[in-house]
């Protein structure tokens, strides 16, 4: 479902005289099959953001190979994101000014959605997340936890076989995070969305994610299952102390 | 093309409908840009009251050009304005919502908070217009290239905000070098450009093409010889300046959006 070979993408930055080329990813590779659960963590920095604009079409890669649901993101941008679901956590990607109903209704119009199609979809999704006492509501004026199930309905309405998540569970409270990773796995299992998910906080992994992915200066150091990544670290018992291990390259990883 | 334009009106509505839950504010805008833009006006008027004629052109004619040229902008600020808005989107991270959408994300960063003070100035240009064709008394061999040329103004303003917007996916830090040609075009065609340096006039012909807004076909409406002596077949050209432009435009924003960066995170 997803195909990254080689892929590399450079920044240049600065001016003039002190201008220099950093390399927010280099030669990674990585498939991801269809109904997957894929968590793709790393350090600030690492190059996660980068890699999920370049899967989105957002950025096209400087180097490399890339195809999404049978797509090349950044030549059939428009195309691929009749197939592809996509939230920012950090921020939203609704219409600030509207309501959230004129937001989907818009989202209807633009992926072409079925209008019989659409309200079942968006009576489901409503329910299993709680929408109903917002629908009226500015995206400006929602809470934190609300946009984000907002959001997420969103990325839902057009039945995408690819979801990617940018760090949906941050700043969430406890309540809502939980509500957020029952809603994720139960969507992936009933439906079979292929999803990929970044993320801090490694509840999110431990809960979600058979596959665990570790991106760290650019290049994929990890790949594998959770207790792969538990393994490589035998000493340590959480998956926290694991993680940080790996962050601060005091591990030997092996991929 | 038709999906585009689809899409366009869509937003456009959603927008006016979301903007409708607070009409002070907009009334307000709508009354303020007439007003300014009604300034103009009576500037060229008390030019007026000084001299019979600028550069040659009498009252009417002159508020002929500043009419043709205001309506040509003004639809095109309306419909593409936004655009030269776009390293503040970038900025902001709203441009990558924008790119993750099925639509043309030139369109949607057209069309983005579309309200009804961007006809404000539509009125004015409409209104100076409706005044100064009847005392020109034009007749029908030369009047039809009224239309023609103002949708050609609109063409040209419309890839010059295009230009601008483009330009900005290399100049994040500075857009206001955009308006330099897209706001500075429109007051430049607001007189008869025989008051500028024959220098500048040049430039404005054959570089960035805003002498075919409406100074060459105006040339042939107002019945003129060119006060700089260029050919006369150059005030028919405007349809071809503004398509040309138009392409350039196209290709600009295009290559924008393929080196396209993103902010961090």
């Amino acid at each position: 479902m997803i195909e990254v070979q080689e892929v590399g993408r450079s920044f240049t930055v600065g001016r003039r005289r002190d201008r220099r080329t950093v390399h927010a990813v280099r030669d990674l590779s990585f498939t991801v099959g269809a109904g997957e659960f894929v968590g793709y963590l790393g350090p600030n920095g690492a190059g996660k953001s980068t890699t999920i604009k370049m899967l989105t079409g957002i950025l096209a890669p400087t180097t490399g190979r890339i195809e999404v649901a049978g797509l090349d993101p950044s030549r059939r941008r428009t195309a691929l994101a009749r197939r592809i679901g996509v939230v920012f956590g950090q921020r939203t990607t609704l219409w600030w000014d509207l309501p959230l109903r004129d937001s989907f209704e818009l989202i209807r119009h633009l992926y072409k959605v079925d209008r019989v199609v659409f309200r079942e979809r968006l009576e489901e999704l409503s329910s299993l997340l709680g929408l109903g006492d917002f629908m009226a509501t500015p995206v400006r004026q929602l809470s934190l936890g609300q946009r984000m199930r907002g959001d997420v309905t969103a990325a839902l309405l057009h039945d995408p076989a690819v979801l990617v998540l940018d760090e949906p569970t941050i700043g969430l409270d406890v309540v809502s995070k939980a509500a957020m990773r029952e809603f994720l796995s139960r969507r992936n299992a009933e439906h079979g969305t292929t999803v990929l998910l970044t993320t801090h906080d490694l509840g999110d992994i431990e809960r979600l994610c058979r596959r665990v992915m570790l991106i760290d200066h650019g290049h994929l150091a990890f790949d594998g299952t959770l207790d792969d990544l538990r393994a490589t670290v035998p000493e340590e018992k959480s998956i926290e102390d694991v993680v940080a291990r790996l962050y601060t390259g005091q591990a030997t990883t092996g991929a | 093309m038709a999906d585009t334009v689809r899409t366009y009106l869509l937003l456009a509505w959603t927008w006016l409908r979301a903007s409708a839950q607070y009409p002070g504010p907009l009334i307000t805008m709508a009354v303020g840009a007439f007003a300014i833009n009604m300034l103009d006006v009576v500037a060229i008027w008390v030019i007026f009251e000084h001299t019979p004629s600028l550069a040659g052109f009498g009252l009417a004619e002159v508020m002929f050009l500043y009419g043709t040229s205001s309506l040509s902008f003004a639809v095109s600020d309306m419909l593409f304005g936004n655009l030269d808005r776009l390293s503040q989107h970038i900025r902001t991270g709203s441009f990558d919502a924008m790119l993750i959408r099925p639509a043309s994300a030139f369109v949607q960063m057209a069309v983005d908070r579309f309200s009804v003070h961007r006809f404000g100035r539509i009125t004015q240009a409409v209104i100076v217009l409706a005044i100064a064709l009847p005392r020109l008394d034009l007749p029908w061999s030369r009047a039809w290239a009224v239309p023609p040329m103002i949708l050609c103004g609109i063409v040209i303003f419309s890839s010059l905000f295009a230009l601008a917007g483009a330009a900005q996916f290399l100049l994040t830090d500075a857009p206001e070098v955009a308006n330099a040609f897209t706001y500075g075009g429109s007051t430049l065609t607001q007189y008869p450009l025989s008051v500028y340096g024959r220098d500048l006039v040049r430039g404005v012909t054959f570089v960035v093409p805003l002498a075919f807004v409406n100074w060459q076909p105006a040339l042939f409406v107002l019945d003129r010889p060119d006060p700089l002596g260029l050919p006369y077949w150059l005030r028919f050209v405007s349809p071809l300046a503004a398509l040309t432009l138009a392409a350039v435009a196209a290709l600009a924003w295009r290559a924008g959006v393929r080196r396209y960066r993103s902010t961090g995170s």
